[in-house]
């Protein structure tokens, strides 16, 4: 009965910051609306209208390009997130010895987070703009005879931005598993003869795996709602299913974005139910 | 006298304050001063978008009137969600004649009682009756003159005819047009066609806010000569498909180098020379060159794309509250403010106040479409125009008088929107 008690409270601000609003935007995705209200109702072509034409067999939908586009975004930047975060968290886990660097390397890590977002991305187009540092280095260096176009406003420039941004999530979670690994099994794996390699391999990432799948968590449910970076990074030009949401409330389409945030709601939650079944984390935290 | 009753609240200790309070309240009640100044400082919620927001017009108002600004400042799309969302948060509005369309039907704001406008005749006839210098200009889309006066203080429908209640207060309002880089494209601009010119594949830019982009966008399908359009204001579905349709082919082809929303995106854009044609706004043009870059807000023969924005009420607001905002209203019709937007390549409400408060040569360049005697400033001291140079556009009539069309809401909004996210995600 105590713990119950003691589980009041978090229960009670997730009931009412958390459940309540998102009771509230299905039941407003069921609803109608006009130019400037919403109109009770309990209707399904908010739904249809996401999906419409999207069984023709022509051309491809504007819901599925758009979500096939969100998606080839988060695989990339997860990927690339991955690689690059389990890289330095292992340097800084298993090659730098003392606390006090390892301190001194994760400050370092957050740099990125000290400046607002949309400055950061701004301060991107100097450097890759046609103009730009990368392009006077590359035509000074009589690399290229015109400024390369695709370095801003691309599908390169976002994926730069969401790793530049969002790497910091991978490493982190992926560090904790690794300081928690015991060191006494890596000088066992190499006292049985095995390659660091093979350490790597069969010893250190199935150790890590809990730090590695909440990192991913992280990463690609970021990545799936985001559009603000998009939007910046890819000149505006890039769909994104939080860009179609953001541009549908604000023209007081509450019942469509609704829907629209709903069918992402649903998606979101299999990936992530996908990759818990990878592993328990209950068990493993 | 207001500046007693102020003396006597700043020097009166905290013990006494209830007495003085007490004593107010009695010479309130004899009508011997106006409320306004007395008792607390009032602090006016302004909601609007930073590009009218300015900080030295809401210090100048503390300072002639004691009332405090406090700016909220969103985007375009958001004032109107915060309009119709959230009436209570704010206690005067600054949103654009076609948000009304979406804003009255609420109920969410208050007719202004014309009466207690002290310039309320003197307001341009381009807002009242849709006439520049005696001649009637376009009137495609939300123009003023259609949604400016309301049947009645607490109306939720427009009035065909002049009434005693306006539903906005003009404050400033523009034609726009396209901004070019001069420098990079090196050739006459005169047609809204040439946005969609390969020449400039990978180099332009267009505007990111539906209702604002889809009227650029049919100014190019007219000056291509694609389509004309009965109303551009009020497309039908297969007129939508149509303009939508041709903004994909182009992008799909690589047309544009980037889309943008915020005013300081158009202004990097082209101030960094990833673009060298867009729609732009005409204070995106000044700061470019307030960078020392070349910047032509650049007339064209089919005429500007109008839009006016101008301060509303809010439904609930009253007392002291709305007897301030009554105050900024008529302050801002008095001049300074007029001459200041004037001076930013806007224009004002009432020109003959603005125009008091402008010096000649000021007046003779940005109003008159003459050359410049002397170097122009910005209102902040920088220079915006050598002596000798013209005005983009020329005079207010010209530039008045070639608008083609407005800023509009239209009745197939929602097939707009949603197609237009087709184009985006195309």
């Amino acid at each position: 009965m105590a713990a119950w008690w003691q589980a009041l409270p978090l229960t009670a601000v997730f009931v009412l910051f958390f459940i309540v609003p998102l009771a509230l935007i299905l039941m407003v995705s069921f609803w109608d609306f006009n130019e400037y209200e919403l109109l009770p109702d309990f209707t399904a072509k908010h739904y249809l209208a996401v999906f419409e034409g999207c069984f023709n067999t022509d051309a491809m939908c504007v819901t599925f390009k758009t979500y096939l586009s969100t998606i080839k975004f988060s695989v990339l930047v997860w990927l690339i997130t991955l690689i690059v975060g389990f890289t330095v968290s292992y340097f800084v886990a298993f090659h730098v010895r003392s606390p006090g660097i390892q301190t001194v390397l994760f400050v370092l890590c957050t740099i990125p987070f000290w400046t607002s977002n949309v400055i950061r991305m701004i301060s991107w187009v100097p450097l890759l703009g046609r103009n730009g540092l990368a392009n006077q280095t590359l035509v000074g260096a009589g690399l290229v005879d015109a400024p390369v176009e695709w370095l801003l406003f691309s599908d390169f420039s976002v994926v730069l931005a969401f790793v530049h941004l969002y790497t910091m999530f991978m490493i982190v979670p992926i560090f904790n598993s690794m300081m928690r690994i015991d060191r006494s099994l890596i000088e066992a794996a190499s006292d049985s003869g095995a390659s660091a390699w093979q350490t790597l391999w069969n010893v250190i990432v199935p150790l890590s795996r809990t730090g590695i799948i909440i990192g991913s968590i992280f990463v690609i449910t970021i990545v799936m709602g985001d559009f603000v970076t998009i939007g910046v990074m890819g000149g505006q030009q890039i769909a994104s299913i939080g860009k179609v949401i953001q541009v549908q409330t604000s023209y007081l389409q509450f019942p469509l974005a609704a829907a629209n945030a709903v069918i992402l709601l649903g998606i979101v939650l299999m990936i992530i139910w996908a990759l818990t079944r990878l592993v328990d984390i209950r068990k493993e935290l | 006298m207001s500046d007693d009753s102020k003396d006597v609240l700043s020097t009166a200790a905290p013990m006494q304050r209830r007495s003085v309070l007490k004593g107010t309240a009695g010479i309130l009640a004899a009508g011997m001063f106006p409320a306004v100044h007395s008792q607390e400082k009032i602090v006016l919620r302004y909601l609007g978008t930073a590009v009218n927001q300015d900080k030295a017009i809401g210090d100048k108002f503390k300072a002639d009137t004691g009332i405090e600004i406090q700016y909220v400042a969103v985007t375009t799309d958001d004032v109107t969600k915060r309009a119709v969302t959230a009436p209570n948060s704010f206690d005067l509005i600054d949103t654009e004649y076609f948000s009304l369309k979406k804003i009255v039907p609420t109920g969410n704001l208050k007719g202004i009682d014309v009466k207690r406008i002290k310039n309320a005749d003197k307001i341009t006839s381009l807002f009242t009756t849709g006439m520049v210098a005696g001649k009637a200009v376009g009137d495609q889309g939300t123009a003023p003159k259609k949604v400016i006066y309301l049947e009645g203080e607490k109306s939720k429908v427009f009035a065909k005819s002049p009434t005693q209640f306006m539903s906005l207060i003009p404050t400033v309002y523009n034609a726009d047009t396209l901004g070019i880089r001069p420098d990079l494209i090196k050739r006459p601009i005169n047609s809204w066609a040439e946005l969609l010119n390969p020449e400039f594949k990978g180099k332009a830019a267009i505007l990111n806010i539906p209702s604002i982009g889809i009227m650029d966008a049919a100014m190019v399908v007219e000056a291509m000569g694609i389509y004309k359009y009965p109303d551009k204001g009020n497309m039908t579905k297969k007129e939508i498909d149509l303009t939508i349709k041709t903004l994909i082919d182009s992008k799909k082809a690589g047309q544009f180098r980037s889309l943008w929303k915020d005013f300081n995106e158009s202004v990097n854009l082209m101030a960094s020379g990833e673009v060298v044609i867009q729609s732009m706004w005409s204070p995106a043009v000044t700061a470019v060159r307030t960078k020392g870059i070349a910047c032509t807000f650049q007339p064209l023969k089919e005429g500007y794309r109008a839009w006016a924005a101008g301060f509303g009420l809010p439904a609930t607001l009253s007392g002291r509250k709305l007897d301030g905002a009554y105050e900024f209203i008529n302050w801002f019709l008095d001049g300074w403010a007029g001459a200041y937007l004037n001076r930013q390549g806007y224009y004002s409400a009432v020109l003959d106040t603005a125009k008091s408060k402008m010096e000649a040569y000021e007046w003779a360049y940005w109003m008159e479409g003459k050359a410049a005697t002397q170097d122009i400033k910005s209102p902040n001291g920088d220079l915006l125009a050598k002596a000798g140079s013209v005005r983009d556009g020329g005079s207010y009539e010209a530039r008045m008088g070639g608008i083609a069309c407005w800023n509009a809401v239209m009745d197939e909004n929602n097939y707009m929107v949603q197609k237009w996210n087709e184009f985006v995600a195309a």
